[in-house]
């Protein structure tokens, strides 16, 4: 007999495995903060051992002068982030589905194409990309140009949609089987069943898995400095040839690791603490 | 629908007509030629021990499995039949579960308005008022808008009744809708059963209650290794039962 006095069902408690339980060893908000601190504290030191008296700007001043244009080049790195998280969302719950079809053809398929995005390395998928794709697509009279920014976007969206297709297929299989029973006694078509009753039930169990893709592909995104998109990571190293000076050098690259910190560790924390909820409940 | 070969179904034939059913999972026989008849308005209870095939006897009805040999009619339509339209029977044939499977994402008023809504295709607001009554006819009124983990699992049991009768099912199919329950709400969903039987409606339960068999059934069946050994209105086959398998059946429940 199983308790039901609480008014749960039991059935549909996150299920989960002795012995996974999350390692003793947490890093919480406030080891982030003190990791930020302490790269501070790297840049602000760098910056005293700077001589005093010269001529040229100190470390943060520089630092602080090419903020502008490093915020511009960040603002191609999240929208270049959003486009492809887009794009491979989507397609990707499209493969999901396709991987758990009934037919032996579409779901063969659907693996063949997960296997390839997931197991390639992200660089050689851009380098694909970025020759496969033309500069320019000619639809009529319509000529729209493909810019290297969004041939590398379309680049970083395949893995991104071969991991969410996994994703999607783990949560679905993860839903009780009572679920599609009920659905078939009530004579939900199949489509009618993944749409209304399944996949509505995986989008909390998706969301923290997604998320940490999300923070991935982020962390991902100066990739495409190497096929020459000018996001943040290219105009670091413009700024660096410009300025001539082997000094800042390093407190170039912390200073533009700081950005991508703070903008995916809260992302890592929500992650967490969604998990932390989903778990509980 | 399509027309069918079939003739149509009278009120005296049996509604469901079950023949010489085999069913097997691998080299595990789970029914061996079972057979019964359910009349239009009659009440069955199957009861029988663990493993006995009757859980699968009740999805054959309604081909959540598939049979592998003999013969189900529902209303005079083959349900062991490749060309059968499943929908079809699923919307004469309510089925209710021992984990009542409600939709966790859904409030127990659009649990039970869901399938009316989506599969009849009916208008919303008539689902909305059908839902509703139906919601007083369980007594659960004023719980509309909880969620199935707000509910007891007596309460819950009692949206997937209605759930299923949103479909206004000619048969409906009861499947140990008790065994998960706490005992003091087993009585709730019983008597909500109990109504339904009274105002006509078919059913074919499996039961391990036995005094709830006795009240609610018109005839009980007794089932082992997938057939029927023996059966009878309650009132002779609880004292006279013949063979030896149902004696010691029910001095070990009673």
């Amino acid at each position: 007999m199983i308790a039901v006095r609480d008014g749960t069902l039991p059935v549909l408690k996150p299920f989960r495995l002795a012995g996974t339980s999350p390692p003793a060893l947490r890093l919480n908000a406030r080891h982030g903060v003190l990791i930020v601190l302490a790269l501070a504290i790297a840049v602000f030191i760098g910056d005293a051992q700077a001589q005093p008296g010269s001529a040229t700007p100190s470390i943060l001043e520089t630092l602080f002068k090419w903020t502008p244009l490093l915020g511009q080049g960040f603002a191609l790195d999240v929208a270049m982030s959003f486009l492809a998280m887009g794009i491979g969302t989507v397609a990707g719950v499209f493969v999901g589905l396709a991987l758990l079809s009934l037919r032996t053809p579409t779901r063969g398929l659907a693996w063949v194409v997960t296997q390839i995005f997931r197991n390639s390395p992200w660089l050689v998928l851009l380098f694909y990309v970025m020759l496969l794709m033309p500069f320019e697509l000619r639809i009529g009279g319509l000529t729209i140009p493909l810019p290297d920014w969004l041939k590398a976007t379309f680049g970083l969206a395949l893995p991104v949609m071969a991991n969410v297709a996994e994703i999607v297929r783990g949560a679905v299989r993860s839903i009780p089987f009572g679920q599609w029973e009920a659905c078939e006694a009530l004579a939900f078509t199949r489509r009618q069943t993944m749409w209304m009753v399944i996949l509505p039930q995986c989008v909390r169990r998706m969301t923290p898995p997604w998320m940490n893709l999300y923070a991935i592909l982020v962390a991902g995104i100066p990739l495409t400095s190497v096929v020459g998109v000018s996001e943040s990571m290219t105009l670091t190293g413009d700024i660096l040839s410009s300025e001539g000076r082997n000094e800042l050098l390093v407190p170039m690259y912390l200073y533009l690791l700081l950005w991508f910190f703070i903008y995916c560790y809260p992302i890592a924390l929500a992650t967490t603490a969604l998990e932390r909820r989903f778990q509980v409940r | 629908m399509a027309a069918t070969a079939t003739p149509p179904w009278t009120p005296d034939q049996p509604l469901v007509r079950i023949r010489d059913v085999y069913k097997s999972f691998g080299d595990n026989v789970i029914l061996g030629g079972i057979s019964l008849d359910i009349m239009k308005g009659e009440v069955i209870c199957v009861i029988g021990p663990s493993g006995a095939g009757k859980s699968t006897l009740l999805r054959c009805i309604n081909a959540l499995v598939p049979i592998d040999r003999g013969s189900i009619l529902v209303e005079n339509q083959e349900v062991h039949d490749p060309k059968l339209d499943k929908l079809a029977l699923r919307r004469k044939v309510g089925m209710v579960f021992q984990q009542y499977n409600l939709f966790p994402h859904r409030t127990a008023l659009q649990n039970i308005m869901m399938a009316p809504l989506h599969v009849l295709k009916r208008n919303r607001a008539e689902v909305e008022t059908l839902a509703r009554a139906l919601m007083r006819k369980v007594r659960l009124e004023g719980k509309e808008d909880f969620y199935p983990g707000e509910l007891s699992g007596g309460q819950q049991q009692r949206v997937a009744i209605a759930r299923s009768l949103a479909m206004q099912p000619d048969v409906m199919l009861f499947d140990e809708v008790t065994a998960a329950l706490d005992p003091e709400t087993v009585k709730e969903v019983l008597n909500t059963i109990l109504e339904l039987a009274k105002e006509g409606m078919t059913c074919a339960i499996v039961t391990h209650e036995m005094g709830f068999a006795r009240e609610i059934a018109d005839q009980i069946y007794f089932t082992d290794r997938g057939v029927v050994i023996e059966h009878g209105p309650p009132a002779e086959f609880f004292t006279e039962c013949k063979d030896p398998r149902t004696k010691q059946f029910l001095s070990q429940i009673l």
